[in-house]
């Protein structure tokens, strides 16, 4: 008796491993399913796939497949014809976008001017809560849509003028609209996308239906992957490979070790862990192009111990940029001295001048002359990789100026932004940028001028400001360019904060593709990317 | 028997709604600025801001607010709704895509720990000071002493990228053969307390008064080892080992991150870093349930085990 309870109670392992193996025996593929073609891609868990939420990098290289841009970039960063056939003003304000004919959404849908106007209404509306919204708010009647109950459902701005074309209308002039149109918010979506007008069907995030070269196949897996193929009534460059797949990872290191193992085939940002084994392990698979991310300390300039302009620019000319980008960044990030990214028209090398120049005498009596504090502290998020660089910069500004400097991590951004807003004493504190459509404007708009959504120093100069107004309403690009390059001459007087380091997109990929190119708003170019032969 | 396991299910209905409260608190304690968490380090628009906090009732702080936004998430977890995350996805559908596969790898390095723990053990507290005994000494230390953290890492490298005998990650909808390799890394810290719990008891009762009666009255070795001995040893390895099933579910954030496995642990993770409360009172409520289920199984198997322990 005894002991056939104790054989019932043994059994009981053996038949959950039996279970298993039976649970086991279904799902297959997964790892091995690219030998049907399909080329995968690594990306994270997207928030949203909605054009006008979309403000993360993953969601934002899925929607790039499955949407064409009005505009796109040239090398140059300058805006080329997309969707559009032509996107014209005489004046700035009034804008004229003629589409091109022959475009269809996946359901078999004639894309129409009003599908974009309806897209772009339902972001700028308030109570529809869509990331991308602040997009919209150049165009004229976005107030009438924000609040608790707007005014207005719709943006005066926008007008029908026939099916292939439409006017909108900025509340104030502004040269680089057309450039701006070619970020995500400002995709089309087609009519089945709604359920009422103004009312998106919430069915449609889990399988978008878009107008560009490559369609869903099946919904949206979350955590798991996002599966898209050709499609093939778009009327543009088709694409090379028929069938991607976006493959969710939680942590790139994973996704690395897939790489090598030729188990996935792009990863667009090598972990920083395996910087340094990442070209050996990879040779010429491991890839590098320009991105446009800034990365920079900032002041708190209404701190009075940092008002001064000239103990900014010693504490900028106590930092050795570049030693620091190579024995912690591995040359993966480049050394910055200017206020705007590289990557776009009307950057100029070395704009900070002497302030950027590594000057450890002239840095250290500057600093004795405007009698800096004696105690610096830089603030920054603990859960994001700063600790080594922001402790490498103290050494230097320890060594350098003789003074007591100490690296403060807060948990999150959101904490260090939390005091900042404050005003609490946090010292220098880190900050970063990424470009949302490659105009100086971008930079200098919400991180320079006195009301700039990032702008979180209380650096405000009323010449600066002007500047820049006057730049975004030039009547041309390059008067608007020179305007800007001005304004940047300001910031270089006042040293608002300190550039340190543009970074780049750092990538690799399997032995099974080739032709990975990766544009400057970290995503992979699905058209050019080929099966490698 | 019956009536114990009916006052056990009753109490597991007041420990569930007290975990969801303490968790629930907790959460609500250490949550600074959700919306913020949520975008990163991108800024967040006031419109985008007035939509979330209106959604999920975060304008409401303090202790009326907890009390407010608790009975409101208890309100519709009584209906069966168990909320929305701050991404908007249901977490019923994240729960239920989450636990099959965290369940899936438990089961697997919990069966490592039981045929390869128990197994080794019993050999070793029989050989005791035997090769056999002296070498599993020394790997269960090894194994006891590298955390996890370096463990999964190694053999993901050795074993997946290096040697390619196991796919180097399983995603979520794995083989079986996919998932062992993470099954034995999560199960390896289990199988070596197994082992070593196992071979202590086994020694001990192999010289146990009862043995020697057993071996004086003529029993064969095999019989002494496989009934006597093994059922009085194994007390102590079903208590480890019941605590140990909820302990390899919610202790598998390494784990599953490193061999992306998108599970409970990843989903807890997640939740606790974008201070998403009602997310991690959902996941955390689940892994209660686990714990109490498995506790209760192991006091049953001890009735099964030792005829002397009764449950009135």
């Amino acid at each position: 008796m005894r002991v056939r309870r104790l054989a019932a109670w043994t059994a009981l392992p053996l038949a959950v491993t039996l279970g298993l193996a039976a649970c086991g025996s279904g799902g297959d593929g997964g790892s091995g399913s690219n030998g049907s073609g399909a080329v995968s891609i690594q990306i994270a868990e997207p928030q949203h796939l909605v054009p006008t939420n979309t403000t993360e990098t993953s969601g934002s290289q899925v929607i790039s497949g499955l949407f064409a841009p009005l505009v796109d970039y040239d090398a140059q960063n300058k805006p080329v014809e997309v969707a559009a056939e032509s996107v014209t003003s005489s004046d700035n304000t009034v804008w004229t976008i003629k589409l091109k004919d022959g475009f269809t959404f996946h359901n078999g849908e004639k894309v129409t001017s009003d599908d974009y106007i309806n897209a772009w209404n339902y972001g700028a509306y308030a109570p529809n809560g869509q990331g991308a919204s602040y997009f919209f708010d150049k165009i004229a009647g976005y107030q009438d849509l924000q609040g608790e109950k707007p005014k207005a459902k719709t943006l005066s701005g926008l007008k029908k003028l026939d099916d292939l074309s439409f006017q909108v209308t900025l509340s104030a002039p502004y040269t680089d609209f057309k450039t701006m149109l070619g970020y995500n918010a400002f995709y089309p979506l087609p009519e089945a996308a709604f359920s009422a007008p103004g009312v998106l069907k919430d069915s449609y995030e889990q399988a978008p239906i878009g107008q560009g070269p490559f369609k869903m196949k099946g919904n949206w897996q979350h955590d798991s992957k996002i599966e898209v193929e050709r499609y093939d009534a778009y009327p543009l460059e088709k694409p090379k490979v028929k069938d991607i797949e976006f493959r969710i990872y939680q942590q790139l290191t994973a996704a690395y070790a897939d790489v090598l193992a030729d188990n996935l085939d792009v990863l667009p940002t090598i972990p920083t862990e395996n910087l340094s084994t990442a070209p050996t392990d990879l040779g010429d698979r491991y890839q590098t192009s320009p991105m446009s991310s800034f990365q920079f300390l900032a002041f708190p300039t209404f701190d009075k111990d940092y008002s001064n302009p000239d103990v900014r620019k010693a504490i900028s000319m106590a930092i050795d940029r570049d030693e620091i980008t190579k024995s912690i960044f591995k040359n993966s990030q480049q050394p910055a001295r200017s206020f705007v990214s590289p990557i776009l028209p009307g950057y100029r090398d070395n704009t900070t001048g002497d302030a950027g120049q590594f000057n450890p005498a002239a840095a250290k009596s500057l600093y004795q002359a405007a009698n800096g504090p004696s105690k610096i502290t830089i603030s920054y998020n603990g859960d994001g990789g700063h600790k080594d660089w922001v402790d490498a910069t103290c050494n230097q500004l320890k060594a350098n100026l003789g003074v007591d400097c100490v690296g403060a991590a807060e948990p999150k951004f959101s904490d260090l932004l939390n005091k900042v807003e404050k005003k609490q004493p946090v010292g220098l504190f880190r900050m970063g940028w990424v470009m949302d459509y490659p105009s100086m404007e971008d930079y200098l708009g919400p991180l320079y001028s006195t009301n700039g959504s990032s702008n979180y120093y209380g650096y405000s100069n009323p010449e600066f400001d002007k500047l820049v107004k006057e730049g975004a309403a030039a009547p041309s690009q390059e008067e608007a360019i020179k305007k800007y390059q001005q304004a940047e001459d300001i910031l270089a007087k006042d040293m608002p904060v300190i550039p340190l380091r543009f970074g780049q997109n750092v990538f690799g990929h399997s032995t099974k593709v080739q032709n990975v190119e990766m544009d400057a708003s970290q995503r992979v170019n699905l058209v050019k990317i080929e099966a490698a032969s | 028997m019956f009536r114990f396991i009916l006052r056990r299910l009753l109490q597991m209905v007041l420990a569930f709604f007290g975990t969801t409260l303490i968790v629930y608190a907790l959460m609500f304690a250490g949550q600074t600025d959700p919306i913020q968490a949520l975008a990163g380090e991108r800024p967040v628009t006031a419109a985008q801001r007035a939509y979330l906090t209106e959604k999920y009732h975060l304008d409401q702080t303090g202790v009326g607010g907890f009390f407010y936004r608790y009975f409101d998430y208890v309100r519709s977890l009584l209906q069966g709704d168990l909320g929305q995350s701050l991404t908007g996805r249901q977490i019923g559908d994240i729960l239920q895509q989450a636990w099959p596969v965290t369940v899936k790898l438990a089961l697997i390095a919990l069966a490592v720990a039981v045929v390869f723990g128990v197994t080794s053990g019993v050999i070793a507290g029989i050989r005791r000071a035997g090769i056999f005994d002296n070498s599993t000494l020394v790997l269960t230390l090894l194994v006891l002493g590298i955390p996890t953290i370096v463990l999964a890492p190694l053999a993901q490298y050795f074993l997946g990228v290096k040697w390619q005998l196991f796919p180097p990650t399983a995603g979520a909808e794995p083989s079986f053969y996919a998932l062992l390799l993470p099954g034995i890394v999560l199960g390896s810290l289990s199988l070596a307390t197994a082992l070593r719990l196992t071979r202590t008891s086994v020694a001990e009762n192999l010289r146990a008064d009862y043995v020697r009666t057993a071996r004086s009255k003529g029993l064969v070795k095999r019989r002494i080892v496989s009934v006597h001995v093994l059922r009085n040893s194994l007390i102590p390895v079903v208590t480890f080992l019941g605590v140990e099933l909820g302990n390899l579910m919610s202790g598998a954030i390494i784990t599953e991150g490193v061999f992306n496995i998108p599970g409970v642990g990843f989903n807890l993770f997640r939740g606790i870093r974008t201070e998403d409360g009602p997310l991690v009172v959902g996941f955390v409520s689940v892994l209660v349930v686990v714990y109490l289920i498995s506790n209760l199984l192991v006091d049953v198997l001890y009735a099964v085990l030792d005829p002397r322990i009764r449950y009135e």
